[in-house]
């Protein structure tokens, strides 16, 4: 496992190795802070796998999904994507990454506002450019297999939370990503519909196969997931197990 | 990236904010609008000078009694008497002269019937409606026969004739000058306005020994108000301006070393002045106007660069979902053109709309032409493209975690 190449098994979606992130910060009285969150942080995801990431509050887990996720780029580290280093990728290599390959579901969210639910799970088609009427037919079929098909038309402020979290997880998948993202997408929802949220993670992954990594601060939430790794001051404590 | 979809966005963004969208595109309307105004007023400016100077007849000079003095104001020209129907004979026979027309003028009230009309009398010789390169659109001017026997006879201009005759045919009618019956022998084509702004077919034209024997009176008996003088050519200008000045000297017995009591005058010259005036004046219309075109465009930047501070999670959404940074660039500045365009479209039509506006209650010549409203719109775009570039680049030079961290 300590080596620096790729791993071209086909089984490994997400290699991540030395992983480090700093912050650099100007709070304008000693000039520039350097403040490091993760410290050679290194992990294997294979395809199919449902991990979540725990942790306590500061310990660089939305630090490392934002670098999973190619939105930020690590300070220094390697990671591969799908056998594909992406560490290094320029910004319009990454767009096309996020689009065709992740999807992300937030703890808010983050859905486009006075935009109707179908509009907002087409969207990533538009930037995929597939056609408008393509892009709508399949995004009103994710919305149906989430239980939404009646909501198409709403808008999210129209929408209960676990409803437009739903609107985001079938945005998530309108492009048939291999990897789904989820940064505590439960933390805003009452424990019922959190166990409602969660079904949809587990039949996805275990139906159709699809990689999940989640961050979450409850127990019964990981319990979903069939591996856990544990952060603590950026760095990996635990990797294995669930109850841990 | 399919760019129609991306047009979707951009019209989708500026309908969810259809004031901010309004007041953005007023600045561009009233821009636009003024530069298709102000044009349209300076290229109609031009085009009544152009228009005066093809109505003067060519190679012209206009010999006005008086001195002008380049210093002290002497005596101002045409205030004397000094000019003669000899003078005007005798320049006829210079080398470099192909003629020369004589004037007197003054007003007189003019009776058709009922009807009477006020307006200025010209007394001229036959040869002033070839000077003038004026023929009759009905009737004839007089003859030389007419002229030599001082016979009373009148050639109308189309308005004095719209006036006196309304829509009757006024050749071979008589009409009374200062009560005096004349018989109209034609009336003259339309000319339009002169450059000094009077309108020339509200004039009548009787033979120039009549006006001073009959009309007149005998105030200046053998003075004339002023001549008009055509040189052979464009070439011999110059000399038929020294020969004009050498002779009338001579006539007048002026010593060496004396101004003259007359004025000679170039109008090619003149004709050259009003039309660089007309020029300067156009291009300060338009200058003017750009001015509002600027601030306009200064507000679509304005309201661009709000906008996408205001949509920053926005935009790190759309980053997440795979919008790359060309898609985000093109929807932004797409914005501002649709706004440039929209408000380009509808400040033309005001333009126009104002334009007319203008030449109905200012009774001023307004020139539109296809060329100016594709400028101005062109113009509109550029300001569009340039001042939404900086906001667009703005918002899509952002990093896409921070922008969705973005409160
Ligand atoms: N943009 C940034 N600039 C500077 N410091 C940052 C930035 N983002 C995060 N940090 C710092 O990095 C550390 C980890 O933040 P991160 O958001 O990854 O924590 P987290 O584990 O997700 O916490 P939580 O459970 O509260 O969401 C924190 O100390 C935070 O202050
Ligand atoms: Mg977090």
């Amino acid at each position: 496992m300590a080596s620096v190449q790729p791993d071209s098994s086909a089984e490994s979606l997400i290699r991540v190795e030395n992983l480090c992130k700093t912050y650099s910060l100007d709070n304008g009285i000693n000039g520039t802070v350097n403040s490091q969150v993760l410290y050679d942080v290194s992990l294997n995801i294979n395809r199919g796998e449902f991990v979540a990431i725990m942790g306590h509050s500061g310990s660089g887990k939305s630090t490392l999904m934002n670098l999973l996720g190619c939105l930020d780029t690590p300070t220094s580290g390697h990671y591969w994507l799908a056998g594909r280093d992406v560490a290094a990728l320029p910004e319009n290599e990454l767009a096309r990454v996020r689009n065709h390959t992740i999807g992300f579901v937030f703890q808010g969210f983050n859905l486009l506002k006075r935009m109707t639910a179908l509009d907002n799970v087409a969207t990533p088609l538009l930037y995929a450019g597939v056609g408008r009427a393509e892009s709508r037919r399949r995004a009103l079929e994710l919305l149906r297999q989430t239980g939404l098909g009646n909501f198409a038309a709403y808008q999210p402020n129209q929408l209960s939370g676990g409803q437009q979290q739903r609107v985001a997880i079938s945005r998530a998948l309108v492009n048939n990503p291999q990897l789904i993202l989820a940064d505590e997408p439960t933390g805003n929802l009452d424990t019922q519909t959190s166990g409602e949220i969660m079904a949809v993670f587990e039949r996805l992954n275990r139906e159709q196969g699809i990689t999940i990594v989640l961050v979450t601060h409850e127990n019964d939430i990981a319990a979903y997931a069939h591996r856990l790794v544990r952060l603590k001051d950026g760095r990996v404590v635990h990797d294995g197990g669930v109850t841990a | 990236m399919n760019l129609l979809a991306i047009i979707g966005e951009a019209l989708r963004a500026l309908r969810l904010n259809r004031l901010r969208t309004g007041l953005t595109m007023l600045g561009m309307i009233i821009g636009v609008a003024a530069v298709v105004l102000m044009l349209s007023i300076g290229q109609g400016a031009q085009t009544t000078v152009n228009q005066a100077i093809a109505s003067m007849g060519s190679n012209l000079f206009i010999v006005l009694p008086g001195a002008t003095s380049s210093g002290a104001m002497r005596q101002s020209s045409g205030s004397a008497q000094t000019l003669t129907l000899g003078d005007a004979q005798a320049v006829t026979n210079l080398p470099s002269i192909k003629a020369v027309a004589p004037i007197i003028t003054g007003t007189a009230q003019l009776n058709y019937g009922a009807n009477n009309w006020s307006t200025v009398v010209t007394g001229v010789t036959p040869d002033y409606f070839k000077v003038r390169n004026w023929s009759t659109e009905d009737g004839e001017v007089f003859s030389d026969t007419d002229f030599r026997s001082a016979a009373r006879v009148v050639v109308l201009g189309q308005v004095t004739a719209k006036n006196l005759f309304g829509d009757e045919d006024p050749t071979g009618k008589t009409i009374r000058i200062k009560k005096s019956p004349f018989l109209v022998t034609g009336v003259l084509a339309a000319k339009g306005q002169s450059l000094d702004g009077r309108d020339q077919d509200d004039s009548v034209f009787i033979p120039l020994t009549t006006g001073q024997r009959q009309i007149f009176g005998s105030q200046f008996p053998g003075t004339i108000r002023f001549m008009m003088v055509q040189g052979k050519s464009v070439e011999v200008m110059d000399e038929a301006e020294s020969e004009i000045n050498q002779l009338l000297r001579q006539r007048h017995r002026l010593a060496e070393g004396t101004d003259s009591d007359f004025t000679v005058r170039n109008m090619a010259a003149l004709a050259a002045v009003a039309t660089g005036a007309a020029k300067v004046m156009s291009l300060m219309l338009g200058a003017i106007a750009s001015v509002s075109l600027l601030v306009g465009g200064i507000g679509i930047m304005n309201i661009m660069l709000v906008s996408v501070t205001e949509r920053t999670r926005e935009i790190g959404i759309r980053m997440a979902i795979g919008a790359n940074r060309r898609a985000i660039l093109t929807q932004f500045l797409l914005e501002a053109l649709v706004i440039c365009i929209l408000g380009g479209l509808v400040g033309v039509a005001l333009g126009i709309g104002g334009a007319w506006a203008v030449s109905r209650a200012a009774d001023m010549a307004v020139v539109i032409t296809l060329g100016m409203v594709g400028l101005a719109f062109l113009f509109a775009s550029a300001v569009g493209i340039f001042f939404g570039f900086y906001p667009a680049r703005k918002a899509a030079a952002l990093r896409p975690v921070e922008a969705l961290r973005y409160e």
